[in-house]
């Protein structure tokens, strides 16, 4: 599969857990804790892929730019609903982004070198496109708890960041 | 008499204070949600720079080719100024994030 036609499928598949997530009724905290958790957690598996694969330099020092951070956050996210006493709900929109995360993992452990490099950055892009847009749209007006809306808010200026650096390394990758 | 020569002493006193060398300030620089506020500050060799880090990140102030200080999570880390020089740094985590430190001559 091409890149080009690779990132298609990919952002078609996020498409779809975008309206998936905004055609399902408003979740609760347990449901929005574990959609933000999940999505740490698979930025983080992202991260790990692309730092074993990667010889590119800037491409690993991006990677581990994301697992400092997710891990960072996804630490600040247990230990709110520790505190809390919320307990993470599964539920379908996390298994959605779990099964395409589970599918671009897949695809990408098929690339090498320069392939693998710029599959693994346009996914981030996406990726972070994706959340951020849900977390906008649907999971910050959803919470109601303060404290858990104040993570979610706190989350998507590091993701927003995230984001923008992610479009910079694919600039620099071209 | 008496009292003329303690008046003058006080004022030689006041004087002499105001004369002793300005002391090095610490100038505050707070780091929060992915942002140095304030982002341009000024101050002269001597004084110390305060970075308060409120994020639940590590940060580093890093000039490109040159010093760089972390600033781990919820923490804060002082730097001293050494020379006059415009220091342009920024997060080499986050790039997007970044500062100017205008130092001149005490």
């Amino acid at each position: 599969m091409s890149v080009r036609k690779y990132s298609l499928a990919l952002v078609l598949a996020l498409l779809g857990v975008a309206t998936a997530a905004q055609a399902a009724d408003k979740p609760t905290d347990p449901q929005i804790a574990h959609i933000a958790y999940t999505a740490g957690a698979i930025d983080v598996a992202a991260a790990k892929q692309a730092i074993a694969k990667s010889r590119n330099k800037v491409v690993v020092s991006f990677a581990k730019d994301m697992l400092r951070d997710h891990e960072a956050v996804n630490k600040q996210a247990l230990a709110l609903v520790g505190k809390l006493n919320v307990k993470p709900e599964d539920n379908a929109t996390s298994r959605a982004l779990s099964d395409a995360a589970g599918k671009t993992k897949a695809t990408l452990a098929k690339l090498r070198g320069a392939a693998f490099d710029k599959a693994y950055v346009a996914n981030e892009v996406a990726f972070h496109q994706q959340v951020n847009g849900a977390l906008q749209a649907l999971l910050i007006p959803s919470a109601s708890n303060s404290e858990l809306k104040g993570l979610l808010e706190t989350g998507l200026k590091i993701f927003q960041g995230h984001e923008q650096h992610a479009v910079h390394v694919a600039a620099e990758l071209r | 008499m008496r009292a003329k020569h303690a008046l003058a002493t006080a004022a030689a006193a006041m004087l002499a204070a105001t004369s002793v060398p300005v002391r090095a300030e610490t100038i505050q620089v707070m780091v929060d949600k992915l942002v140095f506020t304030p982002a341009q500050v000024s101050a002269k060799v001597g004084d110390t720079i305060e970075w308060i880090n409120r994020d639940i990140l590590a940060h580093t102030a890093t000039v490109k080719g040159g010093m760089e200080v972390m600033i781990p999570a919820r923490k804060t880390v002082r730097l001293t100024l050494q020379k006059a020089e415009a220091i342009d740094y920024y997060c080499r985590f986050h790039p997007n994030m970044k500062g100017r430190i205008t130092v001149s001559a005490p």
